[in-house]
């Protein structure tokens, strides 16, 4: 049994894979079509929605769907690398600990069962701030101008990859468990192909199709960390916005004297749909290979 | 099973060293502030929250400290010790947590069973749908909008607070929701294998109603990975209770724990991770010893 990435898609994946689709493509072109007035402060404030600015204004007379869009690409770029960091690092773990079998992968297993249970989150706080600093300090000296803009960023990124990919170490040793039994591995054991060759040659194409499914529905969960950190004020910091400020800056402004409600409204739909749309193609997929729940 | 409880408090340990480290190895000290203090004061402020030394010095103290149960003073609300702080606030946490708990699992179980016995039938698609639906509205989305249409619109609960059952009830459902739906997915997938399966069949064949079948008899079988997922499950409520404690200015441990962050209150932070990690490893020892007692089949 071949997991190939099952092409065409599954039935029920084609209107959230559309979906996806327009998203991406509205967060990386939509922000062009803009007046470049819309970015700046303006003084119509808090407007409710209007046809000027279709999801209304915040606080300065920024146009609000604007601040969407453009937070929308630093949401899915975290989603993006942050997922395809937990499945480089996943991979590699779960290929290791299922083909070694034995004490090695018991113990490698039980430091992600371990994992699991500890609130990873909270580490990865303390780790993110802790760091940013040093970051910027070092990134000062060596004169890398690009990082000290975007240091919070990179880090943040990076942490996000390296909390996700439990799950993925689970599939991939389960799935290296019963691939490395089959008859193909065992003829080119025989064959005398090493350890290495087995791996990359015939293990790693045979997981690729399980490993991609996981990597769409790590990419939501990624997504929902980094917004539940910049909604606490710890994740992405001013003047760079992701859906997740956008929407504490939402939930600062609803209250029964001036209910900006837009602000919090728009941001909210935007990110259910997103998550929405990644979820049923990722639970698709996982349905279409047949592969269970966790 | 007691080889769990010995990898207990090497864990731990793991915890405070990483925790200890990461915040005194990072730049800025907590009494760093726009004016700078005299070097007099700052370091006899240092010496009386024993910060000062060599960092391993400082390390072993603590430890020696913690052992003996003093989780030391905080260095942002002077004169208080973390102590006196966690006994106020983690009982709310707690409860918050619990109620969340109490919720998700009996919403995911019963909305699980419910899509599992009608396979193929709309009821199941749509309870599918809803739990899709319910995953992809994290807490921070879920709780404002809550609160715009129930408080703000409808003004049938209060927007926040702590100490009436009211003001526990939105809080809770808000962190509850994402993660019944994901015991609820769970649960309706192990449900629909275990269904298949011939001791439900002979079940079947006795003559007992579909009720008893799948209520009595393959639930009892089907919750098993419902149970091993409420380890994960409360390390998720717990860190999903600091953004919901945010959101109804409720004052439990989460909010000092972003505070923390935010002022460098390194005990505090440090007391507040420690005494999460400590509850959530009684609480995967308790989820351990009851899959043992449902499932007999494990030995050892």
């Amino acid at each position: 049994m071949k997991h190939h990435l099952p092409l065409p898609l599954p039935k029920g994946a084609s209107l959230p894979a559309l979906i996806l689709l327009g998203m991406s493509l509205s967060v990386v072109l939509g922000p062009l079509l803009f007046p470049s007035s819309y970015d700046l402060p303006g003084a119509l404030t808090y407007s409710p929605p209007t046809l000027a600015h279709p999801c209304g204004t915040d606080l300065n007379g920024r146009d609000l769907l604007l601040r969407i869009l453009n937070g929308g690409r630093i949401s899915l770029l975290v989603g993006i690398c942050g997922a395809t960091i937990s499945l480089l690092i996943g991979t590699t773990y779960g290929l290791i600990a299922g083909s070694a079998r034995g004490s090695i992968d018991n113990s490698m297993m039980r430091v992600v069962d371990v994992l699991y249970s500890v609130p990873r989150l909270i580490f990865i706080l303390i780790f993110i701030n802790a760091f940013n600093e040093r970051l910027q300090v070092a990134a000062n000296n060596h004169g890398w101008e690009w990082l000290v803009g975007s240091s919070r960023l990179v880090i943040l990124i990076l942490s996000l990859g390296v909390i996700e990919w439990l799950t993925m170490a689970r599939i991939v040793r389960g799935q290296t468990l019963t691939l490395r039994e089959r008859s193909y591995v065992a003829a080119a054991r025989v064959l005398g192909e090493g350890y290495w060759t087995i791996l990359w040659r015939h293990l790693l194409p045979n997981l690729a199709g399980i490993v991609l499914v996981y990597l769409t529905l790590a990419i939501p969960s990624v997504i929902i960390d980094e917004a539940f950190l910049s909604f606490l004020g710890l994740g992405v910091q001013a003047p760079q916005s992701s859906w997740g400020s956008l929407l504490a800056e939402g939930a600062a402004s609803i209250n029964p004297l001036k209910g900006a409600w837009w602000m919090l409204l728009f941001p909210s739909i935007v990110l259910l749909t997103t998550l929405l749309a990644l979820y049923s193609v990722g639970d698709s997929l996982r349905r279409s290979i047949g592969a269970k729940n966790r | 099973m007691l080889r769990r409880l010995a990898s207990l408090p090497v864990v731990l340990l793991c915890v405070v060293t990483i925790t200890f480290f990461l915040i005194r190895l990072s730049p800025g000290g907590p009494f760093d502030s726009e004016r700078k203090l005299p070097a007099a004061i700052e370091q006899q402020l240092l010496s009386k929250y024993k910060l000062d030394g060599p960092i391993i010095r400082q390390y072993t103290s603590y430890l020696g400290d913690l052992i003996h149960g003093d989780l030391r003073l905080s260095t942002k609300y002077r004169n208080r010790s973390v102590n006196e702080i966690l006994a106020q606030t983690l009982p709310v946490t707690l409860t918050l947590g619990a109620t969340a708990l109490l919720i998700a699992i009996t919403a995911g179980v019963w909305l699980g069973a419910f899509a599992a016995s009608r396979p193929g039938c709309l009821a199941e698609g749509g309870a599918l749908a809803v739990t899709l639906l319910s995953i992809s509205l994290p807490s921070f989305v879920l709780g404002p909008l809550l609160i715009l249409l129930f408080s703000i619109k409808l003004a049938w609960l209060p927007v926040g607070g702590w100490g009436t059952p009211q003001q526990l009830l939105l809080p809770a459902v808000t962190l509850a929701i994402p993660y019944a739906a994901v015991i609820a997915r769970l649960l309706h997938d192990s449900l629909r294998e275990t269904l298949a399966e011939d001791f439900v069949r002979t079940a079947r064949a006795k003559g007992l109603s579909e009720y008893a079948v799948v209520y009595r008899h393959a639930l009892r079988v089907a919750i098993l990975p419902v149970v091993s997922y409420l380890g994960p499950l409360a390390a998720n409520l717990l860190t999903g209770s600091i953004v919901v404690e945010t959101i109804f200015h409720i004052p439990g441990a989460g909010g000092f724990f972003v505070n923390s962050i935010l002022n460098r209150d390194g005990f505090l932070l440090g007391g507040v991770v420690i005494v999460y990690c400590l509850l959530l490893m009684l609480f995967n020892l308790l989820v351990d010893l009851s899959y043992r007692f449902l499932d007999r089949r494990i030995q050892g």
